[in-house]
């Protein structure tokens, strides 16, 4: 029962994680039916800012680095995210669908090369920025760093839900995501909405970037890859495009991930080892797809007519 | 310009004549020039070009002509190459000749590739993207650790020594002698890709223009329209995938024999992407594009890796910057700046890019500033 405890614990932190990279995906795709496939690189941007602020303020105390290692972080990204949509995206909007999945897929193998040429190719000690003190919570082990990253996750989780479902931002949003046009009539400044998306959804990557390797306590350039598939998955499994399935499908499947890798072996008497533990996403998202194809709080939309 | 050249060769049939005689003798003679100008290593790269558009058609298949977003395509290439791998080498002690495994390679791909098709068929465009590209992830991921309990695939270390190309005694690894000319192997190998290339282009054209192809055609511009027109869609995309990863069995198969190892690392994501980039880049849909779009993300990487490194040394004196992250950084790049000044592809049917040009005005948002 421990051990059960133990790994739902371990899922909730990393399904937090995923669910804030999610949100990202979500968003964009909401708005302008896209993939952005470079949002995991800004993820790992993220990381390494926050990390190499860190590092250089090392000595400070926790709360005078940490807030400024997070607002470096989220700078960066928020700049880099408004560059990217800028650059890549914005003039395809006319263009075939596959044509800006293309250039997403281009801006990411620039940001993770970028980010190797500059932070070269080594894996990147995360210093300890909290004290590793342990609290028991039904016989499970939970740390301070695990318990701040669950709340932050939350907070921003609820922060942004605030501000789309009760600013005048998030109303053009909304609107924006349910029909451009319609929405440019009643004056909607549709470039600068997209622009808003990518900058909210970017500060968001700068945040998960953060808590995923202090929480590993490693970064790396090519970290965003895996981490950026996994919460494009937890988006859909949830119902891409729809905010609160993003949250949902990033928990889920953190949770999913870390009992599958705790019980795969018993599961299996020993057959198949905790390093099937990738798996299980896509088994998952492959049986939920089957039965709910438009994911598990996606609305049923209707093939176009 | 180009258009017009190519509607004049369609109708003019003497410099069809002599435009078919001129690309023959220049696909014949490329690997002796390329061999003797740039040297053996590029001579590779032509190899592993043919092979990329052998994968970059079969995938053209499911995304140019069916329209289903498949992001899990190099699975079918994984198949292809480990069965060629574990029925031709050491590993299990079996040397089964070439030509039942590549059939057999195109027959499990086939098969891999309706079974992913068959539960999928009712999503949509991008989750079919998503559950595509978890397929490839989750045949990787099998082939990286199937070495415990029962060594199947070797894991991680991949299988080497894996028996070379061998057609009736004659083996492919050796320079060969023909009527007093020595063939050496890597064009040899050139030889037998290329001839395999023009089949799979001669069955797409054909599939092409086919009542399957229409089919196809139509179901990508309109799934309900094509359905109401009495298409089972059903069957014409199960038929879409299927087609589509018989090809990447075969072209698996041979990079088995070409290579003589393979590992999980070379089916990666990256490299589905890859193909996916050489089929848009190139021009969804449109062979000669596709073809063209193969033969530069081939290429590309490969003139920018050895050019990186020099072009700083002369430059500066010294190698400033990592060529191999230079390399990509470049890469990356053309791809961003292709897509950004020819959206439809850079040799697009002319059909695609009449409809590109007079795109639907209507949705605002698409006007862009």
């Amino acid at each position: 029962m421990d051990i059960f405890i133990q790994q739902i614990i371990n899922g909730l932190v990393l399904g937090s994680i995923y669910a804030l990279v999610a949100l990202g995906y979500t968003m964009v795709y909401g708005i302008m039916g896209l993939i952005n496939f470079a949002h995991g690189e800004v993820v790992m941007i993220g990381a390494m800012v926050a990390l190499f602020v860190i590092k250089a303020l090392a000595g400070l105390p926790v709360f005078v680095t940490l807030p400024l290692a997070l607002a470096a972080a989220a700078g960066v990204c928020m700049a880099v995210g408004f560059t990217i949509e800028r650059v890549a995206y914005r003039p395809l909007r006319r263009a075939p669908k596959l044509a800006p999945l293309i250039t997403a897929i281009g801006v990411s193998i620039i940001l993770q090369n970028l980010a190797m040429l500059i932070w070269g190719r080594n894996y990147h000690a995360f210093p300890p920025i909290l004290p590793t003190s342990d609290h028991e919570i039904f016989g499970a082990t939970i740390t301070s760093l695990q318990i701040v990253i669950i709340v932050i996750a939350a907070l921003m989780m609820a922060g942004l839900t605030l501000l789309v479902q009760r600013t005048r931002l998030g109303r053009a949003m909304r609107a924006t995501s349910e029909n451009p046009p319609i929405a440019q009539l009643m004056g909607v400044n549709i470039n600068q909405i997209i622009s808003a998306t990518f900058v909210i959804g970017s500060a968001l990557a700068a945040v998960a970037g953060l808590m995923v390797s202090a929480n590993y306590s490693i970064a790396h350039y090519y970290m965003g890859f895996m981490l950026g598939l996994k919460a494009f998955t937890a988006a859909v499994l949830g119902g891409i495009g729809n905010l609160a399935g993003a949250m949902l499908g990033g928990i889920l499947l953190g949770i999913i991930e870390s009992l599958g890798a705790g019980y795969i072996g018993d599961l299996t008497g020993g057959f198949l080892g905790s390093h099937y533990q990738d798996i299980f996403a896509f088994f998952v998202l492959i049986g939920v797809l089957i039965f709910r194809p438009s994911g598990l709080i996606g609305e049923r939309i209707a093939e176009r007519a | 310009m180009m258009a017009i050249t190519l509607d004049s060769l369609r109708t003019d049939k003497r410099s069809a004549l002599i435009a078919t005689a001129a690309i023959g003798i220049l696909l014949a003679v490329a690997p002796f020039v390329v061999g003797s100008a740039l040297g053996n290593s590029w001579l590779r790269i032509l190899d592993f070009a043919l092979l990329y558009i052998m994968l970059a058609l079969g995938l053209n298949i499911v995304v140019g002509f069916a329209g289903l977003l498949d992001m899990g395509y190099i699975a079918f290439y994984a198949v292809g190459a480990y069965l060629y791998a574990l029925l031709a080498s050491p590993h299990f002690g079996l040397h089964v000749p070439v030509w039942i495994i590549i059939p057999a390679g195109a027959v499990l791909a086939g098969v891999a590739g309706a079974l992913l098709g068959a539960p999928t068929l009712r999503l949509r465009g991008d989750y079919l993207a998503i559950v595509t590209l978890g397929f490839g992830e989750i045949v990787r991921i099998f082939m990286n650790n199937l070495n415990a309990p029962v060594n199947i695939t070797n894991g991680p270390q991949g299988i080497s020594s894996i028996d070379p190309i061998n057609m009736g005694g004659i083996t492919l690894a050796k320079p060969l002698t023909v009527m007093g000319v020595t063939i050496p192997s890597l064009h040899a190998y050139y030889y037998l890709f290329l001839a395999l290339t023009l089949l799979i282009v001669f069955v797409s054209i054909r599939l092409e223009d086919s009542r399957i192809g229409r089919a196809w055609v139509a179901i990508r511009e309109d799934e309900i329209a094509a359905k109401a027109c009495g298409i089972n869609t059903r069957n014409i995309k199960l038929l879409a995938f299927t087609m589509g990863a018989s090809f990447g069995g075969v072209a698996g198969g041979l990079f088995a024999g070409f290579q003589g190892f393979v590992s999980p690392e070379s089916f990666n994501l990256m490299e589905s992407v890859m193909v996916l980039c050489m089929v848009v880049l190139g021009g969804m849909g449109h062979i000669p594009g596709v073809i063209l779009g193969g033969v530069m993300l081939t290429v590309l990487p490969e003139f920018f890796r050895h050019s990186a490194g020099p072009i700083q040394q002369a430059l500066f004196g010294k190698i400033l910057l990592d060529p191999e992250a230079l390399r990509m950084l470049l890469f990356g790049l053309a791809l961003v700046v292709v897509m950004l000044y020819r959206p439809a592809g850079l040799w697009p049917s002319t059909i695609r890019r009449r409809e590109f040009r007079n795109g639907s005005a209507s949705d605002v948002l698409k006007e862009g500033e």
